[in-house]
């Protein structure tokens, strides 16, 4: 690699490189149509092709790559969940990060940061001890820690007694991780066109054709695509999609918004969590601080930004650290998430054969990108829907076993 | 800030008011089946468009009915239940 940058560096001419191939012309038929162009459709495209050998793929994205949530997410990753179906699941997706550069051969600035959710109450203390404990007997490192404890993980956290809420303790997570979210999306996309993947951006699918109980093909704005099988991952507009093919979901959409300062020098190592102040914290690479907060208060699919939201935020933020009062919000954005009912997402065949679903990612999506790709195309290329993920089935709300991770998923409790 | 008017109390700021359900019929409390009431309590049309539902002005405690466009956050009507009938 250094040779080959020297070699570039003293070339007369700097031939400018494609990421991608560029865009083909629709095939009347492929074997898998992913619909969606994020991080999950763009990881299960490259999962099929690389573990299933199923090539003849297209993944149809109505935008461009990687622009809705995938670019709208605050870049979280950890495994520290509270039900075992849920620590499994995110747990493999962590250990797939962790490699991940080195599997797409691109820098997805994976940075280990360590992550604590503070608790300001007795309540929190006990859902606290609860997920260390049930993370602990499935192999995940997390641990119940004091203030002298976080004081020494965290120094510039106010732990005064002095505010509304002092800080009691923390379920300290040491994996918590931070990547940057579009090159975990890029990375898969350009992994699996070079294996034979066709990315269509700018094909938006007005309709899913379903004969005899099964899906046959999608209409797009380019025209008609007949498919073997299906795949939605459209995290945002799931229950819209998933009405084409006639489905019902278990989904609200509710924007989730976020802001990020101006750049900072390094300041803050861990990841910051507070469920009681619906406040989260880090700092990304490039010196903002990323910040984000609970779910709006009532369904919508416009992704405005609200005062109300940025009130509240800071408020309970300058609380935490006093010393952001300096900072000014550089930018602000709103996502919509799928909201399910208990807090995990909705993975796996549907009613409607050879359609199948990734959707309900909430605000859970981000960590789960690589094992979502992974076991959905496992799912799609065996037909068989993989231990892993089969909790998270949509026949889950038939038989009312819902899996609750409303206490590990969210800052809005 | 953003307002919503209540049939009861005015306009009011958006934050006094929780939402509820859409406006739509239960099953039958004896005669409904296990799928019936999965689908009423778990699955929702979700429409991007105009939804009538149910809020409630927390203060006051008084549920009434609303109509909203969920695709440009635009409140369109908003009335009594007794209207519903």
């Amino acid at each position: 690699m250094p040779l080959g940058l020297l070699r570039y560096g003293l070339a007369r001419k700097y031939p400018a490189k494609r990421f991608f191939p560029p865009r083909a012309e629709l095939r009347p038929s492929y074997d898998v149509v992913i619909i969606g162009g994020g991080g999950h459709g763009l990881a299960a495209a490259y999962y099929l092709a690389r573990d299933h050998g199923i090539t003849n793929v297209a993944v149809l994205e109505r935008g461009w790559l990687a622009g809705g949530n995938t670019a709208r997410n605050t870049a979280i990753i950890r495994s520290n969940y509270l039900t075992p179906e849920g620590v499994h699941f995110y747990d493999e997706s962590v250990r797939l990060f962790q490699g991940l550069s080195t599997e797409l051969g691109l820098n997805i600035l994976y940075s280990t940061r360590s992550h604590l959710t503070l608790a300001h109450t007795d309540a929190d203390l006990r859902t606290a001890r609860w997920r260390a404990e049930v993370n602990k007997h499935l192999g995940v490192d997390s641990s119940l820690v004091g203030p002298d404890d976080i004081r020494r993980l965290c120094p510039q956290l106010n732990l005064s007694d002095e505010v509304r809420y002092p800080v009691l303790g923390a379920l300290y997570h040491p994996p918590g991780s931070i990547a940057r979210h579009d090159a975990v999306a890029w990375g898969y996309a350009r992994a699996a066109a070079a294996r034979g993947v066709a990315i269509h951006t700018q094909t938006e699918v007005t309709g899913i054709r379903v004969e005899h109980g099964a899906a046959v093909g999608v209409l797009t704005t380019r025209g008609y695509v007949r498919a073997g099988k299906v795949l939605q991952a459209v995290a945002g507009n799931s229950s819209e999609v998933a009405r084409m093919a006639g489905l019902r979901l278990p989904i609200r959409s509710i924007p989730l918004q976020a802001c990020v300062s101006e750049p900072y020098k390094p300041i803050l190592d861990p990841i910051i969590v507070s469920g009681s102040l619906h406040v989260y914290i880090s700092q990304s690479a490039r010196g903002e601080f990323v910040m984000g907060g609970s779910t709006d208060p009532y369904t919508l699919y416009s992704t405005r930004s609200t005062l109300d939201f940025k009130e509240g935020l800071m408020a309970h933020l300058l609380e935490l650290f006093p010393f952001l009062a300096h900072a000014k919000v550089l930018r602000q954005w709103a996502g919509i998430a799928d909201m399910t009912p208990d807090f995990s997402p909705v993975m796996g065949p549907t009613p409607v054969r050879d359609y199948y679903l990734d959707a309900g990612w909430g605000t859970w999506g981000f960590k789960a990108t690589p094992v979502s790709g992974k076991r959905m195309a496992e799912c799609v290329a065996t037909g068989a829907t993989p231990d892993l993920i089969a909790p998270f089935s949509l026949a889950r709300f038939d038989r009312f076993e819902q899996v609750g991770e409303k206490g590990a998923a969210s800052v809005g409790h | 800030m953003k307002l919503m008017t209540c049939p009861l109390n005015g306009p009011r700021n958006i934050q006094e008011f929780v939402q509820g359900p859409v406006v739509q019929a239960m099953p039958d409390a004896v005669a409904g089946t296990d799928a019936e009431w999965a689908d009423y309590v778990f699955l929702e049309a979700n429409l991007r468009g105009v939804v009538r539902e149910w809020w409630c002005h927390a203060p006051t405690n008084y549920w009434f009915v609303a109509e909203r466009d969920t695709a440009s956050d635009t409140i369109l009507r908003t009335y009594d239940a007794a209207a519903l009938a």
